[in-house]
């Protein structure tokens, strides 16, 4: 199984690709207030991580979610609990 | 955050957009004398925005019958449907709504809103699964948030995505219920329902079928999609409104599923809230009589509809990707959207504005819906001012020739998704002529 730090690594990435600025994307970067990126576009972003990961992401894990990191760790923790 | 501060934060959000014109959330019109005519600020408008897709506000029957109901029972029942506020009349239009669909029984709602909210509430409890499309009205999503399950999205009229999701449910205990729209809202798509009932039968799901906007628009007797799509038996619940094909307010679920009278008294929204009104209930049965008596409203309703696409579509814009009731012209951006919405309005056309964050894909919409009560001359002249102030924007040629080679390079028509209309290559049927003819709104 991949680690949480690649899984973070694939996130970021895939985010960057999303984003049309040149921010550089950390675990610290709010996804929606630092990239530009509204409320609808995240959630369609979640299908792209679904896809990437092979995972489900119902919506009350990604509730309270922020930044990178905090998408990082609920992903992560949706693919241990199906690995 | 202060009180303040949210105030503030929405008003920032917003005030930029209101500065270019009108408040489209804050509209006042003075008059309202047909289904497709109003007057604002003294202005005539044609309104092409209203979802009374078969135009029965001023049907005289649904009229009569709304005024006699007021004559015998009163203005309004004061009580919600579990306490004082059932009468005769609401049992009546519950068995009017089974019978109509051939099913077992309804169960009326005070609005759409709180039909979905209290059916999928209800329905769907802790350990259970809920699997909404992802484009689903607001009030799918405000319903899953109140129910306890859990809530997963598939892709938009994607049924793969959703056989891959309840694959992966497929240990997990619990109910899984699908829900789906007829005709989704913004851009007039219909689901692929056939293909979404072989998902939902291979994993052994329910399925709710949102039937708001194809209610007496879609199927042979009016029922909706899942008629249409020959799937009613596997549609397990149907809900839907009474604010669009049936002209006045109030929502249903309807369903062969014994146990649907049980969620009487655990949906919270059908509990907690006043019962409709004698008139508004006694509207709603006579509609549903003039929707099986009038089969031919369905027949106008998509004659008009293929006008209108055609029409937007020969003068250069981008529209929704099927021929439907609801026809959305897709823009470049908020402000545009915005600009254009407002010189409609100057000129007399009345049409909706839809943008981000209510809108799929971060789409810019200015979204129209077509009634079987639009004149060929309201629509001409409704074309008429599109051409003008699209072209006023900047957003189609200002020159018929520009446009028409436009309109060939985009290729013939495509999907007509209901009424009795075979889907065929089409001239643009209002001939430039009779639109400069046609009298102005």
């Amino acid at each position: 199984m991949a680690t949480k730090a690649s899984v973070e690594g694939d996130i970021i990435r895939l985010l960057g690709e999303k984003i049309e600025s040149d921010l550089t994307l950390t675990a610290d970067t709010n996804i929606v207030a630092d990239t530009g990126l509204d409320s609808v576009s995240v959630m369609d972003f979640v299908f792209e991580l679904e896809d990437e990961f092979g995972i489900t992401v119902p919506l009350d894990r990604i509730s309270d979610v922020k930044t990178v990191g905090q998408l990082t760790d609920a992903i992560y923790g949706l693919m241990e609990e199906t690995a | 955050m202060s009180l303040e501060d949210k105030v503030q934060k929405i008003q920032e959000s917003f005030g930029a957009l209101k500065a270019l014109g009108r408040d489209p959330t804050s509209l006042e019109f003075d008059r309202v004398t047909s289904p497709t005519e109003a007057e604002l600020n003294g202005k005539k408008m044609i309104l092409l925005g209203t979802n009374n897709y078969l135009g029965l506000t001023f049907d005289e029957s649904c009229v009569a019958a709304a005024k006699g109901a007021i004559d015998q029972y009163g203005t309004g029942t004061t009580g919600s449907r579990i306490a004082n506020g059932t009468y005769g009349l609401h049992k009546q239009l519950e068995q009017r709504v089974a019978d109509f669909y051939g099913k077992r029984s309804a169960m009326v709602y005070s609005t759409g809103y709180t039909a979905n909210l209290g059916s999928i509430s209800a329905l769907a409890q802790s350990g259970d699964q809920l699997l909404i499309d992802a484009d689903s009205h607001a009030s799918i999503y405000d319903a899953c948030r109140m129910s306890d399950a859990e809530v997963i999205r598939f892709r938009h009229n994607d049924p793969d995505n959703l056989a891959k999701k309840l694959e992966r449910l497929q240990d997990r205990p619990g109910d899984k219920i699908v829900v789906t729209e007829g005709i989704y809202s913004m851009l007039g798509d219909s689901a692929p329902l056939k293909e979404i009932v072989a998902v939902k039968k291979e994993y052994g799901a329910y399925l709710m079928v949102d039937e708001a906007h194809s209610l007496g628009v879609m199927g042979a007797k009016g029922r909706g999609l899942c008629e249409q799509d020959d799937v009613e038996a596997d549609c397990d619940f149907i809900v839907g409104t009474f604010s669009k094909s049936i002209g006045t307010v109030g929502g249903f679920c309807v369903s062969d599923h014994p146990g649907l009278d049980a969620l009487r008294s655990i949906s919270r929204p059908y509990m907690f809230t006043a019962s409709l009104p004698p008139a508004v209930i006694a509207a709603a049965q006579q509609s549903f009589d003039q929707i099986d008596a009038n089969p031919q409203l369905r027949d106008r309703l998509w004659r008009n509809a293929r006008i209108l696409f055609d029409g937007l579509e020969a003068l250069g814009f981008k529209l929704g990707p099927e021929v439907s009731p609801v026809v959305a012209i897709m823009l470049p951006g908020k402000e545009v959207a915005v600009r254009f919405w407002n010189a409609l309005m100057v000129a007399g056309v009345y049409t909706n504005i839809a943008i981000p964050p209510s809108t799929p894909n971060a789409l810019s919409l200015l979204r129209s819906s077509i009634s079987a009560a639009h004149t060929r001359d309201q629509i001409a002249t409704a074309l008429d001012v599109f051409a003008q102030v699209g072209a006023d924007l900047d957003l189609i040629p200002a020159n018929k020739a520009d446009r028409r080679r436009l309109a060939e390079a985009q290729g013939p028509l495509r999907i007509v998704t209901g009424g009795n209309m075979q889907a065929k290559p089409v001239q643009a049927p209002v001939q430039e002529e009779q639109r400069s003819s046609a009298a102005k709104g």
